[in-house]
């Protein structure tokens, strides 16, 4: 008992591993938020007019709305005025190769162990890194620009393929859709663009490493990532940020536009800042994430891994437009310390015979609140609509809080939807069973936790689902007391 | 409508009521800071009550009760069943209508301004239903004038169900009505309750109401909501429950018509060992709309609670589920259930539910579970290749489906009331 105590401790009292910070000069924006900021920001990245208006645009209604309070987390109010809503890091010219990337960003790529050389040679992965929201390096593009695949920072994206990005920005999560997303779109520095032309299967996993780099700075990346008729992508997105003491905001917006017979499986592992025991710090992690079946027979696949942030806030959602087009959306949520989560998804069904699969697994430690909310949405003319979901949640301790809220709206008789979800902690016989066998009982845990949370490890892409058990393990090691 | 609300609050203020006075003053102070809820407040996003109110009712009171004859209720009442049929017109105790066979020893049936002094009355009356938890019990804790008290004495085991009729008399005035009633069942004690609403006339009425129930040490209480033959009944009450040690209540609610109901059961498990069930049918049809709103509170360690609600909807009916659970950080052991499920029969009845889980204990057993769906074609095939015809196929299989609530009910002449009625609409 004591012993397990003592990893319990150990491991909730754990510094967060990837904290430091990379010295590069940045190139910031004064504090505060204003027109003059939102202009500065478009003029600093030299967009097009239409752009500009379209930003305005955002602030203007942003500033009409209101901060939503009804999930379920607490933080104090965030000051919108004391953040910089623009940094990028200094560089003179573009780089043509890695060779001339700034060796300190290089090296707190290594730390990552994310280099970029070695995962473009053994991996295959082509990254598109991105710190303090400029995207600095993109490999792999050769490959993909014979296939006709578009994959590069949004900004370039805005300079060569304006009519793409005119066509489907905001087209998925519009400017007016929520506070955070209107605020994003007033605001957003950089992010990815990604399009793969008619009839293309995307022969590698496509990435991108977020980082949140200089204080103070709110991280406001956009990423659009359109597939076009019969195509296939799958998208990786990892993040890690460096310790900070005062509160990080990131708000991000991500939309996914699937056309006839496209699919695309969109993958986070997140771990950013969680704060510290006493619930200092961390980020806050207020994320829109929506994607749209447009065509028929497309299918839009949303896996996450979350364990960082110090709130997380987030509901990967699909609309299932397209008749026969097919929504899954595949979550693990662990909470330790002081941190709190509220996630889920939106499954809005509006074409006919569409199918749509939630599997949500919350793990709750120390003195978190874990929140699954969800919404299941079935029109009147989605004749054969099809939904199962299921959200399971696991307590270790007796301090933390596990809530389900799932919404079910049925507007079609021929909908067949199912709901179901359990609470538990690991059973005293599992663990017994495993120690009579010879495993220890942090291992039991260990094999417990993976096995309960295997349905959704096993939609992750290979590198991803090695980065993501060994995450679970280092959070939960030895919980059970 | 803040407006209205405000001046119905300081004629409420002038009037006198037998409710307790301090309670009287926070409800309808919170009401007049907070008023009924908006079209989106969370709680009653799918029910607009307050539209209703504010475009067919008057809040205003002051109507003259009409009187009701024994004449009016003969066919109303469940003659057949062998009860306490205790008779109240809109919302007042009216003890020449009623029938009962008490034994004082046993059971106490007093109107609010008869139990002043009585100790379990000073205890619980207003204590249980808070006026900040829900805009309606704020509602009826400030308008309702009096109120039914029942208590059951310590060990009695009361035989015969004691049935509530609200009966609205339904002047032309279409008034509110505020029902408010105070259960206090003794220390080992057993009794069956039924509330049953009845409407006279045709008009459209409004019901407001609250029922305290309280289950001291070692009570058995079986608690029937029916809501039938009142198409056009507008709705909203509260049953909210104080569980004591060891006490097991069970709660079914059963509905088949109505314009809005919307039913509240709120069950707070203050003690160790205690056991609530909770059952629901839904039957509806043409325009009704239904909504249940469950809440279980389980506080302390070792309770169990159970919920199986189940709906049938078809033409234009529309129904809305929402269960919480709470399991507080003290509530370890906690085992709690709760199944929701739903056949829609017609394209235009809709489904809106929620079943919801809070939890802050480890060391529990908590699940939920819901569907919706509709008649399954294989089962419906099975009995057709067996020579039924369509219809009487379709009727087994929702009566069986339906059966599973039915057939909790104890009363035996409620139950086979109940089977009938729910054959005869199934079998249409």
């Amino acid at each position: 008992m004591s012993k397990e105590n003592n990893i319990l401790e150990e491991i909730t009292n754990r510094e967060y591993e990837h904290g430091w910070t990379t010295n590069i000069e940045s190139d910031a924006a004064p504090k505060g938020l204003n027109e003059d900021i939102v202009r500065f920001i478009s003029a600093k990245k030299q967009e097009p007019e239409w752009l500009l208006e379209w930003r305005l645009k955002a602030y203007r209604h942003w500033l009409t709305l209101k901060e939503p309070k009804w999930p379920n987390v607490s933080y104090p109010e965030v000051n919108f005025q004391d953040i910089i809503y623009y940094s990028a890091p200094k560089q003179k010219v573009t780089p043509k190769s890695l060779d001339e990337i700034d060796p300190e960003l290089r090296a707190t790529f290594e730390k990552l162990g994310i280099s970029l050389t070695e995962q473009k040679r053994l991996t295959g992965v082509a990254v598109d890194a991105v710190i303090d929201s400029v995207s600095v390096a993109t490999t792999f593009k050769a490959t993909l620009g014979e296939l006709g695949i578009i994959f590069c920072s949004f900004s370039e994206a805005v300079k060569e393929h304006p009519e793409l990005v005119k066509k489907y920005l905001g087209s998925v999560v519009p400017i007016t859709d929520n506070y955070y997303a209107a605020l994003n779109s007033a605001v957003f520095s950089d992010g990815s663009f990604c399009y793969i032309p008619k009839g293309v299967r995307c022969p590698m996993e496509l990435s991108t490493y977020f980082r949140i780099n200089a204080a103070n700075t709110g991280q406001f990346e956009r990423t659009l990532i359109v597939a076009d008729e019969e195509s296939y992508v799958s998208y990786l997105e990892g993040c890690t940020a460096p310790q900070r003491d005062e509160n990080q905001l990131h708000a991000a917006v991500v939309e996914i536009y699937a056309a006839a017979k496209a699919e695309v499986k969109y993958s986070t592992v997140q771990n950013w800042y969680p704060g510290d025991k006493n619930g200092k710090g961390g980020i806050y992690n207020f994320v829109t994430k929506r994607g749209i079946c447009a065509g028929d027979y497309s299918k839009i696949s949303w896996t996450q891994v979350e364990t960082g942030s110090a709130i997380t806030w987030k509901y990967p959602s699909c609309i299932l437009k397209g008749d026969y087009s097919i929504g899954e959306f595949y979550s693990v949520a662990v909470t330790n310390n002081m941190q709190q989560a509220d996630t889920g998804t939106k499954m809005i069904h509006i074409g006919k015979n569409t199918k749509s699969r939630i599997v949500s697994k919350g793990i709750s430690a120390g003195k978190s609140q874990n929140s699954y909310r969800g919404l299941v949405q079935v029109m009147k003319r989605a004749d054969n609509a099809r939904n199962f979901s299921q959200c399971d949640s696991l307590l270790m301790g007796d301090k933390c809080g596990a809530h389900t809220f799932p919404y079910i709206e049925v507007d079609n008789k021929t909908a067949q939807v199912e709901h179901e979800a359990t609470t538990s902690k690991i059973g005293e016989d599992q663990i017994f069973y495993c120690n009579q066998r010879g495993i220890s009982t942090e291992d039991a845990v260990a094999l417990i936790v993976n096995g309960y949370a295997k349905e959704v490890l096993n939609q992750l892409p290979m590198e991803f689902a090695v980065e993501a058990q060994k995450l679970l393990a280092i959070t939960l090691e030895g919980s059970v007391g | 409508m803040q407006e209205v609300l405000n001046q119905r609050i300081e004629t409420a203020k002038a009037s006198a009521s037998y409710l307790p006075s301090e309670e009287r003053t926070k409800a309808m102070t919170w009401l007049q800071a907070n008023g009924l809820p908006h079209a989106k407040a969370e709680e009653y996003k799918y029910t607009h009550l307050t539209k209703v109110l504010e475009k067919e009712f008057s809040l205003q009171a002051g109507v003259a009760k009409s009187v009701v004859t024994k004449e009016q209720l003969s066919g109303l009442l469940f003659e057949s069943v062998e009860a306490h049929h205790v008779v109240l017109v809109d919302g007042v105790f009216a003890p020449e209508l009623s029938r009962i066979a008490a034994d004082s020893k046993q059971l106490e049936i007093s109107a609010f301004h008869e139990a002043q002094q009585k100790p379990a009355y000073l205890q619980y009356a207003a204590k249980e239903a808070h006026a900040e938890a829900d805009p309606f019990i704020a509602l009826n804790t400030a308008f309702a004038s009096n109120g039914l008290f029942i208590e059951v004495k310590r060990g009695a085991a009361v035989e015969l169900p004691v049935i509530l009729y609200h009966i609205s008399s339904a002047s032309d005035a279409k008034p509110v009505i505020y029902p408010r009633n105070l259960i206090v069942v003794g220390e080992n004690a057993q009794v069956k309750l039924v509330e049953h609403y009845i409407t006279l006339g045709e008009a459209a009425t409004f019901t407001n109401s609250v029922t305290e129930i309280v289950c001291q040490q070692d009570a058995l209480v079986d608690y029937y909501k029916l809501q039938f033959n009142n198409p056009s009944a507008h709705q909203v009450g509260t049953t909210q429950v104080l569980q004591v040690k060891k006490s097991v209540f069970t709660a079914t609610t059963v509905s088949l018509d109505g314009k809005m109901l919307r039913n509240n059961l709120n069950i707070v498990m203050d003690d160790e060992h205690c056991e609530s069930n909770m059952w629901g049918l839904y039957l509806l049809n043409g325009k009704s709309h239904v909504d249940n709103h469950t809440m279980v509170d389980h506080r302390k360690p070792n309770a169990l609670s159970n919920e199986n609600y189940k709906g049938i909807m078809d033409g234009n009916s529309t129904a809305v589920f929402n269960g919480k659970i709470f399991v507080r950080q003290d509530a370890q052991k906690t085992n709690a259930f709760q199944s929701n499920r739903n056949i829609l029969l017609s394209n235009d009845a809709s489904v809106n539910t929620k079943p919801q889980l809070e939890i802050w204990a480890d060391d529990v057993k908590c699940s939920h579970g819901c569907t919706i769906g509709q008649m399954d074609e294989e089962q419906l095939f099975y009995l057709r290749a067996r020579g039924l015809s369509y219809e009487s196929a379709r009727a087994m299989l929702l009566h069986a489906f339906a059966a599973d609530v039915i057939q909790n009910i104890k009363i035996e002449g409620i139950r086979t009331l109940l089977e009938e009625l729910i054959i005869e609409r199934l079998s249409k």
